[in-house]
């Protein structure tokens, strides 16, 4: 350090301590601002702590605390295992959110490598109708859905054909824009390689295209099942009979009813099984991006 | 055999031009499908529906598939009772709008300076932070709500912990607007926060750099840098929030359970799904369609004009 700048240094912080009001001073720490947003995370997340805490209470009470018990979760007369209509919706969110995953991601890869490599007018338009479902209202897709199986495709009956239909129908959009960000970021260049070395098209999909699209195809997959999982709109236009409930259905009618808690036990479960979908699906984004978990969560956030 | 000097050649043979040419329509075929009888279609339903101008047996409206036989009788009376003072449906549609736009104020209020500190200030946290913002996105709403009942219950935690400090215990399952409108900004800020986020991110930390050596406050960099820069992800993150907003039903019902309390939403719900009115319940879906489509619109021109001020 140099003789002429030991003053510098030293005479700085006293003068901006002297003069600039806290509120003037842009490296003041921002604490007001941390703690609206540490405010919020409790806010946001402490009632569903609570609710999970109370699928283990060792009594019927959802609001006063009697101890630890496994009791509604399995085993019990009225726990989630044994209560017929909840075990039936589980099984109900699950097949259905499986069978959604094996409709939607192989349509939704499939349509975002074709509107993504075939320029015209026509994929333009395309393009324009394939966007439209991800900002539509869930009540206005769930009631033209119900409106239309109902009075056109009568073919297809009400529960979990027709929700499988829904669920399809509005899971479709993530796949495409999940797949079709990292196909930009891919661009043409591989599969022209490809070509020029004697592949046809085919066999530059298959052996380029898709391999290096493997985590963008999992993740949406993923996300696929989280979201028809957590469905409630659609499924609820759609189910048809009470044998057909899914799992939020279920919650939504016995909420105002007299519930136990296998109720939050149910809840828990669900938040679970979405939750690892998510974590599957981040793990695979980060592996791909080396390490980076801030850009694999702020993907999983951008396909929002 | 193609003959491999024509393959490396820069213009690519006809044959495998124009096999390729196919390839990608014929990808696209089935979703571009898909979308067309299951989101076009239905909507050209509710259109049907809502302009029906038979009945069948069961007194549920004959869908009308040619627009030659369309009636509008259903469809103008639904209209002018929804936007002349006296109509029936005219309260609902003034709750859904005062609703929506309390439970906005709310969202920008928390929701603002929330992905404002996760996207510039976090510092080293900023994963965990990201993290613990983004959960909630992933539960569950009915969930969420559901975890809200058990705490508002009469003997629940909020009413013990306001007892704590003498506040007498309040029912606030019963009915209550205040219950309703808390609970829709808590069940979409995290929809709110997202888009806010993605935006607040994306400023070029320099441009506050150069605003604060030119010795401008916090305050003033924040209303002349930060918050134009952030316009657009604001009004998304609005319009992103509002869309489903508008047709709630389910957030009223579980928390409030209350016809003093419904919305649009619930109006839609109970004439399509429990009465054989579905013409008014279509009528309804195509009214509130319109009215949101008038706010993407704006949004879209909006974007459009951003996007050409930034080629520029």
């Amino acid at each position: 350090m140099t003789v002429s700048e030991r003053p510098a240094a030293t005479a700085t912080p006293a003068r901006t301590r002297r003069r600039v009001p806290p509120w003037r001073n842009p490296w003041r720490r921002p604490y007001v601002l941390a703690a609206i947003t540490w405010a919020y995370i409790l806010w946001s997340l402490v009632p569903v702590l609570i609710a999970i805490q109370f699928s283990f209470n060792d009594g019927r009470s959802r609001s006063t605390w009697q101890g630890f018990s496994r009791q509604w979760y399995c085993c019990n007369e009225g726990s989630v295992f044994e209560d017929p209509s909840m075990f039936h919706s589980l099984r109900n969110s699950l097949i259905l959110g499986i069978a959604t995953v094996i409709v939607a991601t192989p349509l939704g890869v499939a349509l975002a490598m074709g509107l993504t490599r075939w320029r015209s007018r026509a994929s333009a338009v395309a393009n324009g109708i394939s966007l439209v479902p991800l900002v539509t209202p869930e009540i206005v897709v769930g009631s033209a859905l119900y409106l239309v199986v109902v009075n056109l495709y009568q073919f297809v009956p009400l529960g979990r054909p027709a929700m499988l239909l829904g669920h399809v129908t509005f899971t479709v959009s993530y796949v495409l824009v999940i797949v079709r960000s990292r196909l930009l970021s891919i661009g043409g260049e591989y599969e022209e390689a490809a070509r020029d070395l004697g592949a046809n098209s085919m066999q530059a999909i298959r052996t380029i295209l898709l391999p290096l699209l493997t985590p963008a195809v999992f993740a949406s997959a993923m996300i696929v099942f989280a979201t028809s999982l957590d469905d409630f709109v659609v499924s609820q236009f759609l189910f048809g009979s009470a044998d057909n409930e899914t799992v939020p259905i279920l919650l939504y009618n016995a909420v105002r009813a007299a519930p136990t808690p296998a109720l939050n036990a149910l809840a828990s479960i669900l938040l679970v099984g979405s939750f690892l979908a998510l974590i599957l699906a981040y793990l695979v984004l980060r592996a791909r991006r080396r390490g980076s978990d801030e850009s694999a969560l702020e993907s999983l956030a951008d396909w929002g | 055999m193609p003959d491999p000097v024509s393959e490396k050649a820069p213009t690519k043979a006809p044959d495998h031009d124009r096999a390729t040419r196919r390839l990608w329509p014929a990808l696209a075929l089935p979703g571009t499908l898909w979308l067309i009888a299951l989101f076009v279609v239905p909507f050209y339903a509710v259109m049907s529906v809502a302009f029906s101008g038979q009945i069948n047996i069961f007194n549920e409206p004959l869908p009308a598939w040619n627009p030659l036989n369309w009636e509008w009788s259903t469809f103008g009376t639904v209209l002018q009772d929804s936007f002349t003072p006296s109509g029936a449906y005219h309260e609902v549609w003034v709750r859904t709008a005062i609703y929506s736009f309390w439970a906005l104020v709310i969202c920008v209020t928390i929701g603002y300076p929330v992905a404002y500190y996760t996207a510039r200030l976090a510092g080293k946290r900023r994963g965990l932070i990201l993290a613990l913002v983004l959960a909630p996105w992933w539960i569950n709403y009915i969930t969420r709500m559901l975890a809200w009942v058990n705490l508002l219950q009469d003997d629940g935690y909020v009413n013990k912990v306001l007892g704590l400090v003498g506040i007498p215990a309040h029912s606030w399952l019963s009915g209550s607007s205040f219950t309703v409108v808390w609970a829709l900004a808590y069940g979409y800020l995290p929809y709110f926060i997202i888009p806010l986020f993605a935006s607040l991110d994306r400023i070029d930390q320099r441009l506050l750099e150069a605003s604060r050596d030119l010795g401008i406050g916090s305050v003033r960099t924040f209303l002349h840098v930060t918050l134009p820069l952030s316009r657009l992800g604001l009004i998304t993150a609005l319009v992103i929030t509002a869309l489903p907003m508008a047709g709630d039903y389910y957030t009223n019902t579980i928390v409030s359970g209350s016809p003093n309390t419904n919305m649009v939403g619930n109006q839609i719900e109970l004439f399509l799904l429990e009465g054989p009115q579905k013409n008014i319940g279509a009528s309804l879906v195509l009214v509130l369609s319109l009215v949101l489509m008038f706010f993407m619109f704006y949004y879209l021109i909006l974007t459009q004009r951003a996007s050409r001020e930034a080629t520029r």
